[in-house]
């Protein structure tokens, strides 16, 4: 019996283990591996970073990339109460309407919108950044692979090029992607933004932050998910237990 | 089904209903009092396994359909919205997600111990068959139901797939248009995908049904091979197997829940986070991991075939592919006749379990192969010069590029000869093993093969067991 259920385990293995050996576009180099606060069984997000991160993405990242998927509402999970989500969104325009008189009109957002796109459509934004294409930013980091240190391995490994890579302009070199050629320059820098605790204003924690913040757009049940996968685990675990004393004794008198 | 005698139920509401319809009795004999093998070992949990994935795929996708939208422009959409805005959604689509390639775990096993076992052979070559009718269902499931949140890999993976069927001579093109409904992969095709999705899981039902009654007419093989000879041999389903059964499930799920609610994504694609693109193509499309060792098979067929020394391609290469791929399963099909030896368990067949092990060995090496992209080199070497060889190589990555520059007119007069072993060069070598198992080496066997001695019944061959254990 311990034979055969350690047959099944290496089928498992064999099987799960050729699995996951897909995609590495072009000769990218490996992200930096970071340590997150939301890595592993238990991790969470961290909410001043999530906070900080959004500041950076508010004040870098949107003005050429679109959050399609995070509604002003969502804000709350990084720990806003209502009034400060309704100020928030009432920074940015959005249009609405017909009105009564049929017409188009525009007003300050409302918790219940959408983050407004920075460009009327793809095409606006191709022209506006040479002919690239800023991808929306909503599930960044689960469309990459090793997504959370991708990101972070990106935005803070730009180094000038090699002698052997040609670089038109509008062009930048960075080993993270894939080719090593990319039409962002090199989006943060150091005092670039105004935190308002004591964390350092350099690129690279503002790199964490953004990361951080990333990581809950693509993920906002991260958390839940999490606790619940614990209870689940836990009593499945003693579920387990107790049928297999269950088994035990009912194949007693057959062994 | 259970007309004529029946016993009559103590409770008489049980009795109302039985003597009118009777289900109790049907369920008491094929599940309750049911003669089973009584030596099964954890291989025989993999069939209920199944059954319980399948009714899980069918629970959580139906409550996904409710709120899922089959159309291009709203389809990454709607998943996204599940994931975020609907209560409970993110668990219901990552257990369906991950659900499918659990059910692809469970089947493979279970098709790995009827091969082992021998539980195709007769009398059970029609229960096997039924087997692989369910899994070829799976598998068309599987894959219209991967197109559904049009991401980058649903598209261009349905692109590719639909398109093998244009290697048909004369009717592909047209049965490419009917699954597209139109000339391209566009919504017509997302949306009789989406359908099909939802119809095919019921057919895979009934033939489950059918399976499952075939299994009740033979009764079920057991690790010796041997048929149970009479009572002495046999136990109860209940409650023998069903704790059994229950018990083997839950560890299963165990391994199941922990990808659901730690890694749900593990198995999948980044890519089929990004919305379609009819204007993108993915650097590398691949399908997903239990389609690999087929994909493998699929393009190991890099040649025409044709009649020697002309030009005319009887088969060209993208057909060759398409048959090579189908006929691996059209070989598991008839594997009942491919291999005849009276004997049907590996265990006293040692030669067989040499051989299906490596089979196993070797599907898995093909869905490496799968994974990876088709002209990727594993190893080589140069006959000549090394700089002559280095100045020939093209394909530089980045780092490996500074010997080249500046010696364009360094090219030397004869081309050196490149030794090399690429990835479609495995695909290709257990491709060939995949073919030389059931065509060769099954039918030489069943003819050449000595067996070793088998127990004269089960109740023998557990109390030999008992016995050494209770020695050791």
């Amino acid at each position: 019996m311990k034979n055969s259920i350690l047959s099944i385990l290496v089928v498992a293995c064999a099987v799960i283990g050729s699995v996951q050996v897909a995609s590495a576009a072009g000769d990218a180099k490996t992200p930096r591996q970071m340590d997150w606060s939301f890595s592993g069984p238990f991790g969470t997000y961290d909410k001043a970073a999530l906070q900080r991160g959004f500041l950076v993405f508010k004040s870098v990242c949107a003005s050429c990339h679109s959050l399609d998927l995070i509604a002003f509402r969502n804000l709350e999970a990084l720990g806003y109460e209502e009034g400060q989500i309704k100020n928030i969104a009432a920074e940015y325009t959005v249009m609405d309407g017909p009105n009564d008189e049929g017409d188009m009109f525009e007003r300050p957002a409302r918790p219940s919108d959408y983050f407004p796109s920075p460009f009327a459509n793809t095409a606006a934004a191709k022209y506006a950044n040479n002919g690239a294409y800023p991808p929306d930013l909503s599930l960044i980091t689960k469309a990459r692979k090793d997504g959370a240190n991708y990101v972070y391995s990106l935005l803070t490994g730009y180094k000038d090029a090699p002698e052997y890579v040609q670089l038109m302009s509008g062009q930048h070199y960075n080993p993270y992607m894939a080719g090593g050629v990319i039409a962002m320059a090199a989006p943060l820098s150091d005092d670039q933004v105004a935190y308002e605790d004591e964390t350092p204003t350099t690129a690279d924690q503002y790199a964490k932050d953004v990361v951080q913040f990333l990581n809950w757009a693509a993920e906002p049940e991260m958390e839940a998910r999490k606790r619940m996968g614990v209870k689940v685990l836990f009593f499945l675990s003693i579920f387990a237990l107790v049928m297999y004393g269950v088994k035990r004794k009912i194949w007693h008198d057959v062994h | 089904m259970a007309g004529g005698q029946r016993e009559k139920f103590d409770n008489p509401v049980v009795e109302w209903v039985d003597s009118r319809l009777p289900v109790f009795t049907l369920m008491q004999k094929e599940y309750g009092v049911f003669p089973t093998p009584r030596n099964f070992n954890y291989f025989w949990n993999f069939g209920a396994i199944a059954m319980f994935m399948l009714v899980t795929m069918i629970v959580t996708g139906i409550t996904l359909a409710m709120q899922y939208t089959a159309d291009t422009t709203l389809a990454f959409n709607s998943v996204e919205g599940i994931m975020r805005d609907v209560n409970y959604g993110w668990l219901i689509r990552y257990i369906h997600m991950n659900g499918a390639s659990f059910f692809f775990i469970a089947v493979y096993i279970h098709i790995f111990r009827g091969m082992y076992y021998g539980s195709y052979k007769q009398p059970r070559e029609l229960l096997w068959i039924l087997g692989v009718v369910i899994f070829l269902l799976m598998m068309a499931t599987a894959f219209m139901g991967y197109v559904l949140p049009w991401g980058q890999m649903s598209y261009w993976g349905a692109t590719v797939i639909t398109n093998l069927f244009s290697a048909i001579p004369l009717v592909g093109d047209d049965i490419v248009t009917l699954l597209w409904g139109g000339f391209s992969v566009d919504n017509p095709t997302l949306k009789r995908f989406f359908a099909l999705h939802y119809l095919l899981p019921f057919v895979i039902f009934a033939v489950v049904f059918l399976h499952v009654w075939a299994l009740h007419v033979t009764g079920s093989n057991n690790p010796t091979g041997v048929e149970p000879k009479g009572k002495q041999d046999t136990l109860p389903f209940h409650p023998y197997y069903t704790m059994k059964d229950t018990f083997g499930l839950i560890v299963f799920v165990i391994i199941y829940a922990a990808f659901v609610f730690f890694m749900p994504n593990a198995l999948g694609h980044p890519d089929n986070y990004i919305p379609a693109d009819p204007l993108v193509t993915p650097a590398h499309i691949v399908p997903e991991w239990y389609f690999l060792p087929f994909y493998a098979i699929l393009r190991a067929i890099t040649f025409d075939i044709g009649i020697p020394f002309t030009d005319i391609a009887l088969i060209e290469a993208k057909l060759g592919g398409v048959i090579a791929m189908f006929g691996a399963i059209v070989l598991l099909l008839i594997m009942p006749w491919l291999d005849t030896h009276p004997v049907r368990s590996a265990r006293y067949r040692p030669w067989y379990k040499k051989a299906l092990l490596v089979f196993v060995f070797g599907v898995v090496v093909l869905g490496y192969a799968g994974s990876q992209p088709a002209d990727k080199v594993y190893w080589q070497t140069c006959i000549g010069s090394e700089a002559a060889c280095s100045a020939s190589d093209d394909h530089h990555g980045v780092a490996t590029d500074t010997a080249h520059t500046g010696d364009d007119h360094a090219k030397p007069e004869k081309a050196p000869m490149v030794l090399k072993f690429d990835n479609t060069m495995l695909a290709q070598i257990f491709t060939i093993y995949y073919y030389v198992f059931f065509l060769v080496i099954l039918p030489l066997l069943s003819r050449k093969e000595k067996a070793l001695p088998i127990p004269k019944s089960l109740h023998e061959a557990v109390l030999a067991k008992a016995k050494a254990s209770a020695a050791k």
